[in-house]
C-alpha cells in the first residue's frame, strides 16, 4: 500500500511552521543572503515572546530598506543613517514598546555613525541589529567602513588601502565603550548552530528592554555573494576565514 | 480670564507647547532661540503633562526623532535658526514624505553659512518652496507679535493635523528675543492613546493591533507612476490649503494708495513707515502675510488693482517680493527694501524707499 | 500715550531689569509693552542697552532710532543715544564716568548720581531703581504702585523682601534727580 501525500501533511506530521511574525511576501534578497534568516529569527523572538502588537521596528537605507514588507509588524522606514534618532523618538513616547532599529554597515557604522553613538551613550531603551557584510550592497558593491583592507569593491578595485581609505571600524567594540549599552554582542547565521546562538542574543536584546536596561547591540556578520561576487558557499567559507579574524564573533559586553 | 504676562517670545514657544498639550519636544541648542529648550528643561513638563524634553546630539537626530514621535500619531516638534534648519532639510522631506504632522520651529538669523546671530528674514525660500528635495510644501506661520508666537503653537499643530504635513513657525531674533504682553493659551490635555488610536489607526504607530493590518510609516515608493499617484495626492493638499486656510492682516489698507508687503519682524517695523507716511500725508497701508505658505494670492492680486505701487519689505535681499510679483494682476511697480546680514532696517529708510523707489519712480 | 525708551549702559548695571520693571508697571495699568534687548557676543562684559515702549495703543515697532527718552548710565551710550533722542524729548544720564557732558540745546536733559548714591548707602544693587527714580521724576508715566505691583510681578517670590527697599530707592532717585537743561 503507497503512502499518499495528503496522509502526510497532517496536523500531528507537522515538523516545522513559519511564524506568522513572517508574511507571505516573497523577499527580494538573493539568494545566498543573510537577511532573510535574520529576519525570521527576529520574526521568532516576537512571536515566543507575545510581543507582535508591542513592537515596533525602524528599517533604514539600504538592501533592507523593504523589511517592513516581511515582518507584519508596525515600521517606520528611516532617512539614511538615521533610523536611532528615530527610534529615540518613538521609544520616547511609548517607552512600554519594543523598538528596534534594523541597519547594515553603510547605515550604522557611516552615515549614521553619529546617530548611533548617541541613542547608545543615552541608553536608549532599544534594541539595534547591525548587519554587517563589509559591504553596500544596495547600490552595488561599494566599500563600507566595515570592508577589510585589500578587499575589491565597486570603489576599492584594487583593493581597500589603509593609506587611502582607512582602516575597516571595529564599531561594536566602540560602542560597548559606553555605559549606556548594556549588552553589545557579535554574531552570525551561517550555521544551524549560530543561528540559534544569533537568535538567543536577539532574545536576550528584547528582554533587555522589556528590562529596560537600555541599549542591547546585535551585530550579526553576514554575506553578501553579490557583492563579493562569489558563490553563497564561497561567500560563507570567505566570510569564515577574512571576516570572523577581524570580527570575532562572541559576547563583548553582557551587564 | 488667563492672566496677562510679561514674556520673551522664545520662553513663549515653550509654554505654548506644554499648554497645547505637545507629546515631545526633541532639539539642539542654537542663538537666537536657546530659551525655547531651556525653558522647557526649567519647566519639566514630563512631571506636569507628561510631555518628553530630550537634548539631541544634532539637528539632524532632533528632527528623526521628531519624525519618529510623529510616526507615532503624537504631538511632536522642535526649535532650532537657520543653521540648524538647512541640517534639519533631510528629515524635512522625510516628514513631508511621509505625511507625518509635527510642528518645527525656526527663529532665522542672517546668513548664508555660519553668518550672524543677529534677525533675519533670509530664510523665506527655505521655508516656503519645500528647502529639501522633492517637490513638497510645508505651512508657514509668521508670528509679528509675542501673542502670536503663544497662538500659532497651537494652530501650527492643528494644520499640521488637518492636513497630516509639518507646519513651521517662521520667527526671527526680533520676536524671539523680545518681551511683549502675552496671553498665554488655557491648558488642553495631551492626547490619550485611545483618542489617538481614533484618529491615526490607519497610520499611526502603535505595536500592530490585531482588526487591522500592520502599519508603515515610510516615503519610499520604487514604482514611479505610484510615486506620480502620491504626488498629485500632495498637491491637491496643497490646493486645499490654498482654498481654506490662507492667513493675511492688512493694516490701514481701506484708503492705501500705497502698500508695504511685510510679514513678522518687517511687518511691525512698517507699522511705524506707515505712521511716518500718513504724517507727511502719504497714504499707505500694509498687507501683512500670516500664513507665508500658503500664501495669499488673492489679496496681492486684489490690492494691486487698488494701489498705485508696492514696496515689499524684508530683512533678506528679497525674496518673498518673487510671490508678491508673481500674483500682481495690474501694471504697477512692485519693488523690494530689505536690510540683511542681521542688519534691520530703519522706519525712516522704509519711508524714503517708498518715496524713491515707488512713488518718485 | 506713547513712550519710546532707550536704556543703555554697561552689562551689569541692571539695564535689561529695569526696563523689565518698567514694562511690568505698564501692564500693571493696562498698556501695551514691548522690551527689545540687544543681544549676542556684545552682551558678554560689554553694552547693554534694552528699549522699552509703553503706549496706550498697538505698538508698531520695537526698533526705533528716535527715542522719546534716552537713560545713559556709560559715555559709549552717551555717544551713541544722545543724537537719537527726538528733538523736544529728554535724557536722563549718570554723570559717572561720563567724560563729554551732552551739549545738545533742543532737549530736555537731566543727571541723576545713581552710582555715588548707591555708593553713599552701601547697596550699589539699588543703583538701576535709583535712576528709574529720576526717569519716573521726570516722566511719570506710571504710578509708583503700579511700579510696585510691576516688582511683585517681576521678582521671583523670594526676593519679594527686597521690594520696600527698591521702592526706597525708587523715591530718592525722585528726589535726587537734577536740571541740566530744560526747555
Amino acid at each position: 500500500m503507497s503512502v499518499e501525500l495528503k496522509d502526510i501533511i497532517k496536523e500531528e506530521n507537522l515538523v516545522y511552521k513559519k511564524t506568522p511574525v513572517l508574511t507571505d511576501n516573497v523577499m527580494h534578497y538573493c539568494p545566498g543572503c543573510s537577511h532573510g534568516v535574520v529576519h525570521k529569527i527576529i520574526a521568532e523572538v516576537i512571536e515566543e515572546m507575545g510581543i507582535q502588537d508591542k513592537t515596533i521596528g525602524v528599517s533604514p537605507v539600504g538592501c533592507s530598506v523593504l523589511a517592513y514588507n516581511y515582518l507584519d509588524i508596525d515600521w517606520a522606514e528611516a532617512a539614511h543613517g538615521r533610523a536611532p534618532a528615530v527610534a529615540t523618538g518613538i521609544s520616547r513616547v511609548h517607552p512600554d514598546r519594543y523598538v528596534f532599529t534594523y541597519q547594515g554597515d553603510g547605515d550604522l557604522a557611516s552615515i549614521g555613525c553619529g546617530e548611533i553613538m548617541h541613542a547608545c551613550n543615552r541608553g536608549e531603551n532599544i534594541v539595534v541589529i547591525f548587519i554587517n557584510n563589509a559591504i553596500y550592497g544596495m547600490t552595488g558593491g561599494q566599500m563600507a567602513p566595515t570592508t577589510l583592507l585589500g578587499q575589491v569593491t565597486a570603489t576599492t578595485p584594487y583593493g581597500r588601502d589603509a593609506k587611502l581609505n582607512g582602516f575597516p571600524m571595529k564599531l561594536t567594540e566602540l560602542l560597548a565603550q559606553l555605559d549606556g549599552t548594556c549588552y553589545v554582542t557579535r554574531q552570525s547565521v551561517h550555521t544551524p548552530a549560530n543561528v540559534r546562538k544569533a537568535k538567543a542574543a536577539i532574545r536576550k536584546a528584547f528582554e533587555n528592554t522589556r528590562k529596560d536596561k537600555g541599549t542591547s547591540f546585535v551585530e550579526i556578520v553576514s554575506t553578501c555573494n553579490s557583492g563579493w561576487k562569489v558563490t553563497p558557499v564561497e561567500a560563507n567559507k570567505w566570510m569564515v576565514e577574512n571576516m570572523f579574524p577581524k570580527y570575532p564573533l562572541g559576547d563583548i559586553k553582557d551587564i | 480670564m488667563a492672566e496677562v504676562k510679561l514674556m520673551k517670545g522664545n520662553e513663549v514657544l515653550a509654554e505654548a507647547a506644554i499648554r497645547c498639550g505637545c507629546d515631545a519636544y526633541y532639539g539642539y541648542p542654537i542663538t537666537p532661540q536657546s530659551e525655547v529648550m531651556e525653558t522647557l528643561m526649567l519647566r519639566k513638563p514630563w512631571e506636569e503633562t507628561g510631555m518628553v524634553v530630550l537634548q539631541a546630539e544634532s539637528e539632524l537626530a532632533s528632527i528623526n526623532m521628531v519624525y519618529g514621535a510623529a510616526a507615532c500619531g503624537k504631538k511632536a516638534m522642535t526649535s532650532s535658526s537657520s543653521p540648524g534648519i538647512s541640517l534639519m532639510q533631510e528629515g524635512l522631506t522625510y516628514l513631508a514624505g511621509a505625511e507625518l504632522p509635527c510642528l518645527v520651529i525656526d527663529v532665522v538669523r542672517g546668513g548664508p553659512g555660519l553668518g550672524t546671530i543677529q534677525p533675519a528674514q533670509s530664510d523665506y525660500f527655505q521655508a516656503t518652496k519645500g528647502g529639501g528635495h522633492g517637490d513638497y510644501h510645508l505651512i508657514v506661520l509668521a508670528p509679528a507679535s509675542v501673542q502670536e508666537m503663544n497662538d500659532f503653537v497651537g494652530l501650527g499643530f492643528d494644520l499640521a493635523f488637518k492636513y497630516r504635513n509639518p507646519a513651521m513657525i517662521l520667527a526671527d531674533g526680533v520676536i524671539g528675543q523680545m518681551m511683549e504682553k502675552v496671553q498665554l493659551s488655557e491648558y488642553k490635555p495631551r492626547w490619550t492613546q485611545e483618542e489617538i488610536d481614533k484618529m491615526s489607526d490607519n497610520w499611526a504607530l502603535t505595536g500592530k493591533k490585531a482588526h487591522r493590518s500592520h502599519n508603515t510609516v515610510t516615503s519610499l515608493e520604487l514604482d514611479s507612476y505610484k510615486q506620480e499617484v502620491f504626488n498629485h495626492k500632495l498637491q491637491e493638499k496643497y490646493k486645499l490649503m490654498e482654498e481654506n486656510d490662507v492667513l493675511f492682516e492688512e493694516i490701514q489698507c481701506e484708503d492705501a494708495e500705497y502698500i508695504f508687503v511685510a510679514y513678522g519682524s518687517a511687518s511691525r517695523i512698517c507699522q511705524k513707515a506707515v505712521q511716518l507716511c500718513r504724517e507727511k500725508g502719504i497714504k499707505v497701508g500694509i498687507l501683512r502675510p500670516i500664513t507665508l505658505y500658503p500664501f495669499p494670492k488673492k489679496e496681492i492680486a486684489r490690492l494691486s488693482k487698488q494701489v498705485k505701487g508696492i514696496l515689499t519689505v524684508e530683512m533678506s535681499a528679497g525674496q518673498m517680493v518673487e510671490d508678491v510679483r508673481l500674483n500682481v494682476a495690474n501694471n504697477i511697480p512692485v519693488e523690494h527694501y530689505g536690510r540683511f546680514g542681521g542688519v534691520i532696517p530703519t522706519p525712516e529708510e522704509i519711508v524714503e524707499a517708498l518715496e524713491k523707489q515707488i512713488i518718485g519712480a | 500715550m506713547t513712550e519710546e525708551i532707550i536704556i543703555a549702559g554697561f552689562g551689569g548695571q541692571g539695564v535689561l531689569s529695569m526696563g523689565k520693571i518698567l514694562a511690568y508697571s505698564g501692564i500693571m495699568q493696562d498698556q501695551e509693552v514691548a522690551w527689545m534687548p540687544s543681544y549676542g557676543p556684545e552682551m558678554r562684559g560689554g553694552t547693554a542697552n534694552v528699549t522699552v515702549i509703553l503706549s496706550d495703543e498697538r505698538i508698531s515697532s520695537p526698533i526705533l532710532t528716535k527715542y522719546d527718552t534716552a537713560i545713559v548710565l556709560n559715555q559709549q551710550s552717551m555717544d551713541k543715544f544722545e543724537s537719537m533722542v527726538k528733538p523736544g524729548g529728554t535724557l536722563i544720564y549718570d554723570p559717572n564716568g561720563i567724560t563729554h557732558e551732552p551739549t545738545r540745546k533742543d532737549i530736555n536733559i537731566y543727571k541723576i548720581e545713581g552710582t555715588a548714591i548707591a555708593a553713599e548707602q552701601g547697596n550699589p544693587k539699588v543703583f538701576n531703581m535709583i535712576v528709574l527714580g529720576g526717569f519716573l521724576k521726570v516722566k511719570p508715566i506710571v504710578k509708583l504702585d503700579n511700579v510696585e505691583k510691576g516688582l511683585q510681578k517681576s521678582l521671583p517670590p523670594r526676593h519679594h523682601k527686597m521690594i520696600p527697599m527698591n521702592i526706597e530707592a525708587i523715591q530718592t532717585g525722585m528726589k535726587s534727580v537734577e536740571v541740566v537743561n530744560q526747555l
